[in-house]
């Protein structure tokens, strides 16, 4: 167990090094001209353009360019200096305003798809086609068919403007109960997901011998599902749910956006925008080591629920 | 169940308070006593900067009118009263003498002298500091030597201080608008305390910038969720009615308007064009109206053979039905233009371009095909904009009215569209704006038209054009100003380097907890009028 988190401790960091040197070609190679857009459709005087073009060495082109230019990030980089944007604001403190929000939101995400999305799963694969069962198929069928885009504007008007019942923003300093309505639109998508996996899985193991065998023996019900079901059910959604994590923190560009939270996604969107390349990087790097620790977690938690799964 | 449980409880208290509301204005008497004690919250995007010489985009410029006080203001007619100044004189219109009013002070409790401004400019023009808005210095005498990388000098010859409270404005040309070009922000003093050493701007400063202003910064400049200010007592000039403001950032001006219609934020500065076809019912009188600088044209690449008969850019003029496209696209928000400087500025004329701003079908397409206009139309335009629906409107009137082929084709961004147009590619016409630095019809004139402007991208010279922008800027008086300009815009008229074909206006609304929102040209919430409703 100790040496297989061991090997692949060593394998996220090159991993992370691996995907740093792509994002940062891809920004690289996307980039037009970064001053003008900063400075969106005003004209850019000489003087600004020369000051930014020497600070960020946006002279230095082509392939040499390129790895002069890498090279000097990830320098930094080891020394713990994320560098600056573009609005020479250190990206370092950027990442630390708004990583914590954005954690709070895929936490209440995460919270809400595993507490509606699992259980009604369960119960939905008990009672195979019950009405439950069939409504939930309709309702999953609706929320996957509408995208976030739709989704969150509708729920901010319908619930924050006309009915009022939660905040219509959220802003930066968030309480718990203001992230609510964002972290249910945001996770509705993982939720229906969630539901139907688990749905699937739990048909699928009542089904199996063991149950038969022990409902023969003559154990409770609640017994043979809560515990033996459940459990093998659970694989394939921890795996889901694992993944999902990661893109629950990169995936709430829009939902950020609409409910106005400065996390992670909207970061990621200005810096895109502004072809601001250290600012992506620098993100996206961090996301890099959600995902490889996420799965880390996951893999980890398959020898919990099965035993029979062993690491070397 | 849980969430409903909850919403009723918060529901609860939110109907109280209501009723305590109505009751509170119901025993004023009907028309709202004012609360002086109240914050309002504005909102904004977040600034790039919030040092004066290097704000140039309005949300920075917001949160800088409520920190300083400018040296002039604009009176209803756009035309420049005094502030923080006591005179703006000058004889010559070369040597201008400025004097301060006694009494002004920082928020650090510095007194406001002349050395002030010539600090806080000699700052703004010195390449090296690579300040945004250092091209407003560019008139000034020995701006020449601070540019480049190695400057010659850190001060400019043409700054003399007088005494305490005057100082000399000495400009390489005479200009009759200097006066008028002194209500931007750039022009803005800065304290003492703001540099660490001569010339050096003091580590810190930006995220609490200290002016002489009605307000005074409350905490630092929180990134990307808010910049409080709160009334400064001291200040000697007309006072705020309201205690503070808070600038929320808001990154989409659609969550902000649904900010404003559940009363968790006071003003929108400008309301999300998906949204203004509903704010009237919306917001009722909430929703405003002011006139904005904003002008919006299609240039020509003069340079492109196909392009550079004045006859085929007229016709393609004369194609368009601005009314037409202000109206079913716009809504009425923006309004159809027929000259090249916006209806704000003074020797604003309503119809320059006669009768290439009459829409005409048949008379276009005569003209055009005697002209020898292209059989295929390309416009570009940036696709991050919302121009993609005006964009396609006109290529379907030019379609149909001229009998041409045209495509709208979408540059990711604006910067990607200069960069395509900078390097003379064949994007065909394409989009640009313009929102004006301060009122005068040589902000319009002069960066984009004459030969070295800062934004003519379209090759389009005229040395005639460009002797009469300068004898305008040299005139002696005002009037003889606009008559040399007026004058320029005719050969304008004629030329048709670009095609005006719209104005904008400011589109704004405030929520139920606020009254005298006022948004002046530059797209500000006057924030010595806004009061907070009892």
């Amino acid at each position: 167990m100790f040496r297989f988190i061991l090997r692949r401790l060593l394998q996220m960091v090159l991993a992370f090094f691996g995907t740093t040197l792509i994002v940062y070609a891809l920004m690289f190679a996307g980039q037009g001209d970064p001053i003008q857009a900063l400075a969106g459709e005003r004209p850019v005087t000489a003087a600004q353009r020369a000051y930014l073009t020497e600070k960020f060495h946006l002279d230095k082109t082509g392939i040499d360019g390129f790895f002069y230019r890498y090279f000097d990030y990830v320098t930094n980089l080891l020394q713990g200096d994320l560098g600056q944007s573009l609005t020479g604001r250190q990206i370092g403190d950027i990442l630390a305003a708004a990583w914590p929000v954005t954690i709070k939101l895929a936490l209440i995400a995460m919270a809400v798809t595993i507490l509606v999305g699992v259980t009604a799963g369960v119960l939905a694969g008990i009672r195979r086609a019950s009405i439950f069962d069939n409504s939930t198929l309709l309702l999953t069928l609706l929320v996957l068919g509408i995208p976030t885009i739709v989704l969150a504007p509708l729920a901010q008007y319908f619930l924050g403007v006309k009915w009022q019942l939660f905040p219509p923003t959220a802003g930066a300093e968030p309480d718990l109960y203001a992230l609510l309505l964002p972290g249910i639109v945001l996770g509705s998508l993982s939720l229906a997901t969630a539901l139907r996996l688990t749905r699937t899985s739990v048909a699928e193991n009542l089904r199996a011998d063991y149950v038969r065998t022990a409902r023969s023996k003559g154990l409770v019900k609640r017994r043979i599902v809560g515990i033996h079901v459940l459990r093998n059910s659970l694989i394939p959604v921890v795996t889901f749910l694992g993944v999902e994590l990661g893109n629950l923190m990169s995936g709430a560009i829009i939902t950020e956006g609409v409910f106005n939270i400065p996390g992670v996604g909207f970061n990621l969107f200005r810096g895109i925008r502004t072809e601001d390349g250290p600012l992506v990087v620098g993100i996206v790097s961090v996301l890099v080591v959600v995902y490889l620790v996420s799965n880390l977690v996951v893999d980890v938690l398959y020898a919990v629920l099965d035993p029979r799964i062993r690491y070397e | 169940m849980r969430v409903r449980r909850l919403a009723a409880w918060t529901a609860l208290p939110l109907a109280v308070t209501l009723g305590l509301v109505a009751c509170g204005s119901g025993g004023d008497g009907g028309s709202g006593g004012t609360n002086p004690d109240a914050a309002v919250r504005i909102e904004i995007a977040e600034p790039q900067h919030l040092v004066p010489t290097n704000t140039t985009e309005t949300s920075g410029s917001q949160v800088l009118a409520a920190l300083f006080s400018p040296l002039v203001d604009y009176d209803e007619a756009n035309k420049a009263y005094e502030v923080a100044a006591e005179s703006v004189t000058s004889e010559d219109n070369k040597t201008w003498t400025v004097k301060l009013k006694d009494g002004y002070t920082f928020h650090n409790g510095e007194k406001v002298t002349a050395d002030n401004y010539i600090d806080a400019w000699n700052y703004g023009a010195y390449a090296p500091n690579g300040q945004n808005a250092s091209y407003f210095f560019e008139k000034i005498a020995g701006y020449e030597d601070l540019q480049g990388e190695q400057p010659k000098a850190k001060t400019m010859s043409g700054l003399k201080k007088v005494d305490d409270l005057t100082f000399t404005v000495a400009l390489s040309q005479p200009y009759t608008e200097f006066k008028t070009m002194l209500g931007y922000t750039a022009f803005y003093p800065m304290p003492k305390a703001a540099f660490s050493a001569p010339g050096v701007l003091a580590e810190g400063y930006e995220q609490a910038p200290i002016g002489q202003g009605p307000f005074k910064m409350k905490g630092t400049w929180q990134h990307d969720a808010k910049v409080e200010v709160e009334k400064y007592d001291a200040f000697p000039g007309e006072k705020p009615k309201v205690a503070g403001v808070e600038f929320r950032i808001y990154q989409q001006q659609t969550a902000a308007y649904a900010d404003v219609l559940s009363d968790n934020l006071d003003v929108i500065k400008t309301i999300p064009t998906e949204n203004l076809s509903t704010a009237a019912t919306d917001l009722g009188d909430r929703f405003k109206t002011s006139p904005a600088s904003t002008f919006q044209f299609l240039s020509f690449p003069t340079y492109q053979k196909e392009f550079s008969n004045p006859d085929v850019r007229k016709a393609i003029s004369m194609a368009i039905d601005r009314e037409e496209i202000t109206k079913s696209i716009f809504k009425d928000s923006q309004t159809p233009a027929r000259s090249f400087v916006s209806p704000v500025v003074a020797g604003y004329r309503t119809d320059t371009i006669g009768e290439a701003g009459k829409f005409d079908a048949a008379k276009a397409k005569a003209l055009y095909q005697a002209a020898g206009g292209p059989s295929r139309i390309e416009l570009s335009y940036n696709g991050d904009g919302g121009h993609k629906d005006w964009i396609d409107a006109t290529c379907n009137q030019l379609k149909a009215n001229l009998g041409v082929d045209c495509v709208g084709t979408a540059e990711p961004k604006f910067a990607d569209l200069l960069t395509k147009v900078k390097a003379k590619q064949p994007v065909g016409l394409f989009r640009m704006g313009w929102v004006m630095d301060y009122p005068s019809m040589e902000n319009y004139l002069g960066p984009l038209y004459t030969t070295n402007g800062s934004s003519n991208y379209y090759g389009y010279s005229n040395p005639e054009f460009d002797r009469l922008v300068a004898e305008g800027s040299a005139a002696a008086t005002e009037e003889e100003a606009i008559k040399k300009y007026q004058q320029a815009e005719e050969l304008l008229a004629k030329d048709m380097p670009v095609v005006p074909l719209r104005f904008g206006q400011n589109n704004f609304g405030h929520s139920t907890k606020v009254t005298n929102v006022e948004v002046d040209l530059f797209d500000r919430v006057d924030l010595v009028k806004i009061e907070a409703v009892q």
